[in-house]
């Protein structure tokens, strides 16, 4: 009884360990800019991944980024690189750095960081043009993140 | 399989590709008589930004768009600006004037858009500035909020006795901190989105973001009807738009900081003839 117990303790503790989400602040890039430890511990969805990276409310990702695959999204944008093939040329540990905070990879660019919460000239109150009423939360969640990897890396040719 | 992957694949990307390119090879002339440059040289002051040639924002627009602005009967600002002939000849205020008691004539002001915002007794003045001003020293009359139907109506007629004409601010001697300000300001990255004027109207103008095309964020043409909005816009109330939209804490409309803002994105327009007042999206 007592032994069994104190196994379901330790099993309960290894579970918490393995899926506890990486806060935004201790997201550990490689120099590189990549992020090789899941900000979960869970699997990405890609489903999930889909509808976060085409949705207005969510990543929307396809408003810079054209994809073949999502035929059925309208107006994909040209600002950033057609992500078609991305799957195929980048490993997940990239996707997740670029996605998280695409500046530790490459410098300057226009890709706004999607797992920060400080850092930011005037912090606003979502779309209000107001100013934040305390810490931000990260575009997405730690979660969608990896949904959206899982979805990218889906993003192969035939 | 691979064949049907293919086709898709080429189907798609016929479809961005169809819209993007840039702007267009159109020419704007309006009521088939005044052409406007809508593509001149940039000014050298902009020889650091990788932008030779400076563009109006019509360039960018769809040809129903661009077709109202060629014919003042179809231009939907008209209506705004034949109600400010009107408010030009109000009375207004303790003093008994309207703006017709001092001026004989808006047609006095050609000229004077295409050199706004500038230094008038060591401040940074737009012309909203100097409208309030004559309304409360000459006419004794309440300012009007910036971007008042009646403020912006009245922006927009004295802006359109400047059309065709090069726009030309000062950037030099007592203006040169507040255009520095204004260039800091347009490459500072705002907002959770860390964007700034550059990132957009400098780096990607031509490119869609999502339906959107992207200019160069010229104001030549403002006070600009906005199809989307269905009345005249401000500069001002544009800029807060954009800062908004980078998910930022913006700056309110005749703040100083927008009006060094104004002065340095105008002066990016220097050279476009003034549009005012141009229809875009």
């Amino acid at each position: 009884m007592r032994l069994t117990t104190i196994t379901a303790a330790v099993t309960l503790v290894a579970g918490v360990a393995v899926a506890e989400t990486v806060a935004p602040g201790d997201v550990q890039f490689t120099e590189y800019g990549e992020v090789t430890q899941s900000l979960t511990g869970q699997p990405g969805d890609a489903e999930r991944g889909k509808t976060v990276f085409s949705s207005r409310s969510k990543g929307n990702c396809v408003a810079c980024h054209a994809v073949a695959q999502l035929a059925d999204v309208p107006f994909h944008g040209e600002v950033g690189p057609e992500l078609t093939w991305t799957g195929e040329v980048r490993s997940a540990e990239e996707l997740r750095g670029i996605v998280a905070n695409a500046k530790m990879m490459f410098e300057g660019t226009v890709m706004p960081a999607f797992y920060k919460t400080t850092g930011f000239t005037r912090p606003g109150d979502g779309y209000t043009g107001k100013a934040a009423a305390g810490d931000l939360a990260p575009i997405l969640t730690a979660q969608e993140i990896e949904d959206v990897v899982a979805f990218l890396l889906t993003l192969q040719e035939g | 399989m691979k064949f049907k992957a293919l086709t898709a694949v080429a189907a798609l990307l016929a479809a961005p590709l169809a819209y993007a390119g840039g702007p267009d090879d159109d020419t704007l002339v309006v009521n088939e008589e005044v052409e406007m440059a809508t593509k001149v040289a940039a000014p050298a002051h902009m020889s650091d930004t990788g932008i030779d040639t400076i563009m109006s924002g019509w360039h960018f627009r769809t040809d129903e768009t661009q077709s109202l602005q060629m014919d003042d009967f179809e231009n939907p600002s008209m209506i705004f600006v034949d109600q400010a002939v009107d408010y030009f000849e109000t009375v207004d205020g303790t003093e008994g004037k309207s703006c017709a008691s001092c001026h004989e004539s808006v047609e006095e002001f050609a000229g004077l858009s295409a050199t706004m915002p500038k230094m008038i007794d060591g401040k940074l003045t737009t012309m909203e500035d100097l409208l309030n001003s004559h309304r409360a020293e000459a006419m004794g009359a309440e300012p009007w909020k910036w971007s008042s139907a009646e403020m912006q109506a009245l922006v927009a007629l004295i802006g359109l006795q400047s059309r065709g004409m090069p726009m030309n601010v000062a950037i030099d001697g007592d203006a040169a901190p507040y255009w520095e300000q204004g260039k800091e300001m347009y490459y500072t990255r705002y907002g959770q989105l860390e964007l700034s004027c550059a990132n957009c109207h400098e780096e990607n103008y031509g490119n869609f973001i999502r339906a959107d095309h992207l200019s160069q964020g010229q104001i030549n043409g403002f006070p600009t009807y906005r199809l989307k909005q269905a009345k005249l816009i401000s500069r001002h109330n544009r800029f807060r738009g954009c800062i908004r939209d980078t998910r930022g804490e913006t700056f309110a409309e005749g703040s100083d900081e927008f009006r060094a803002l104004e002065l340095y994105v105008a002066s990016r327009g220097n050279g476009l003839s003034v549009e005012t007042p141009a229809v875009r999206q």
